[in-house]
């Protein structure tokens, strides 16, 4: 308890000279508030528009929730697939390594083009972009096996489902872990990127119009609300793993 | 189940180059034979050919069992390491072969045999958090259940303390009695105490040496028979090293 609050007293000490450093940057070179405005300023302007703030997030982190769960759902299957069957492997394999080096941001103008400028486009891109990794973390995972286990699989004359549900799945899992932590850091660039090229709602919205109209204290109030939304999935994320990861769990198969 | 004899000749090839030649391996049904020479011999792969598993080796000539049916599924096997799966509990790991089958577990049967190997109250701990020797004879509960009357154990107590092999040895003796067993090992001691017939593997073939059979294994370590024929297993070791 008393290291949790020590913890939170040395985050708050951290926030606090950050926003000092912040100030001083301000009063010492003495730029103009359109430039760079000041802490005060901003939170004074996250008061100002809270309703409007709260309104753009919304619609941004709806669209990253959905993305975010369609991708990992298409990229396990597309994984579990790719494990079962060796004729998938040959077909898809290369078109996931291709597709790996493809920058995927560089894709928003297209998706834009093509989806609208709606929520389909922001749910797509976050999807995009989270797919390969999602999928190759946990494909890598299914195909690294130990051998002992595929033996001993072989000699209990395993079916290749069961194999899949019963060794290299949960074998997997710590793989597909770190697939889907590389996700949750992605997902916000990736739905901020998709609203910068084409959207009216949302928080990246909301800072390319606070920019073109020259209310700098009002985009870095956006941008301190979108740090706190990808701040509170990511720690969210942490919180659901470290929880599943908890080393001396008590059986729950058997 | 009575258990088949198994009979084994030909080359051994290890990918291009020949690894023992002119083998003429006997297994008699029904007893533990042991698989002794110094390491990279060839003791593991000869395993995992009886056992039918995959690997870069090919047998030129054949192995049979005696009753002339495939030993497809009628081989479990044993390692050093107990293969367990460190996300499952105790009870999981000894009933998995039924799952990966798509049988129906028989955790009543999994539960008793935990209990005729000391492991009351343990079915439902994980791997991690049991000993060596506990996780070795979870390993054996998940063996004996597979009920295959040929058991290849490839060095399956050369990890364990001294104290804690010898209680191994025993119970794995007594749990296998009525199978053929395939005893890969370094340990003379293991195979005098275990093993009815040694056979000594060098790249120039494998040649058999009766263990006496003064009394059913598994042997007393401290008997003079044994003793003996330890040192004679020593010796015979040695000169091969030597050569």
């Amino acid at each position: 308890m008393i290291g949790a609050f020590g913890a939170f007293l040395r985050g708050l000490l951290a926030l606090g000279f950050g926003l000092a450093l912040w100030q001083g940057v301000v009063w010492a070179s003495g730029v103009p508030s359109f430039i760079l405005p000041g802490p005060a300023r901003v939170a004074e302007s996250l008061w100002a528009n809270a309703a409007m703030l709260a309104q753009n997030a919304r619609f941004t982190a709806v669209n990253l929730l959905t993305g975010l769960a369609a991708g990992v759902a298409l990229g396990v299957a597309t994984a579990l697939n790719l494990a079962l069957s060796p004729g998938a492997r040959l077909l898809l394999r290369p078109m996931l390594i291709f597709a790996q080096a493809v920058p995927v941001f560089a894709l928003a103008p297209v998706v834009t083009l093509w989806l609208g400028y709606g929520a389909p486009s922001k749910i797509v891109m976050v999807m995009l972009v989270i797919y390969f990794p999602v999928t190759s973390a946990f494909f890598d995972g299914l195909m690294r096996l130990p051998a002992p286990l595929a033996d001993m699989a072989q000699l209990m004359r395993a079916t290749p489902v069961r194999r899949l549900i019963w060794m290299q799945v949960p074998h997997a899992l710590p793989s597909l872990a770190s697939g889907l932590r590389l996700a949750v850091v992605y997902a916000p660039f990736a739905v901020v990127i998709g609203e910068w090229v084409g959207s009216s709602r949302g928080l990246g919205y909301l800072m390319l119009m606070a920019n073109g109209r020259g209310q700098t204290d009002l985009m870095f109030a956006s941008l301190v609300v979108l740090a706190a939304l990808s701040l509170i999935l990511f720690l969210t994320f942490e919180t659901i793993i470290g929880r599943l990861a908890r080393p001396g769990r008590k059986g729950r198969v058997g | 189940m009575t258990a088949p004899g198994l009979h084994l000749h030909g080359d051994l090839w290890l990918e291009t180059a020949p690894l023992i030649r002119n083998l003429a391996l006997d297994f008699p049904a029904g007893r533990w034979s042991c698989l002794l020479g110094s390491s990279g011999v060839g003791k593991s792969t000869l395993g995992r050919l009886i056992a039918g598993l995959p690997g870069p080796f090919r047998l030129q000539g054949a192995c049979r069992s005696s009753d002339g049916v495939s030993l497809r599924g009628q081989v479990a096997m044993m390692a050093q390491d107990g293969q367990l799966l460190p996300w499952a509990s105790v009870l999981h790991n000894v009933t998995i072969g039924a799952r990966l089958r798509g049988d129906k577990p028989d955790t009543a049967r999994a539960r008793a045999l935990l209990a005729e190997l000391g492991l009351v109250g343990m079915a439902h701990r994980r791997p991690g958090t049991l000993s060596g020797g506990q996780r070795q004879r979870v390993a054996l509960a998940r063996t004996l259940i597979e009920d295959c009357p040929v058991v290849v154990l490839d060095e399956p107590f050369s990890a364990l303390d001294a104290a804690t092999r010898l209680a191994m040895q025993d119970l794995a003796a007594r749990m296998l009695a009525t199978r053929t067993v395939v005893l890969i090992t370094h340990d003379p001691l293991e195979a005098v105490r275990l093993a009815d017939r040694a056979w000594l593997l060098s790249s120039g073939g494998a040649e058999a040496l009766d263990l006496p059979a003064t009394a059913p294994p598994p042997r007393s370590y401290c008997d003079d028979a044994t003793l003996a024929m330890q040192a004679r297993l020593l010796a015979r070791l040695q000169g091969m090293q030597a050569a």
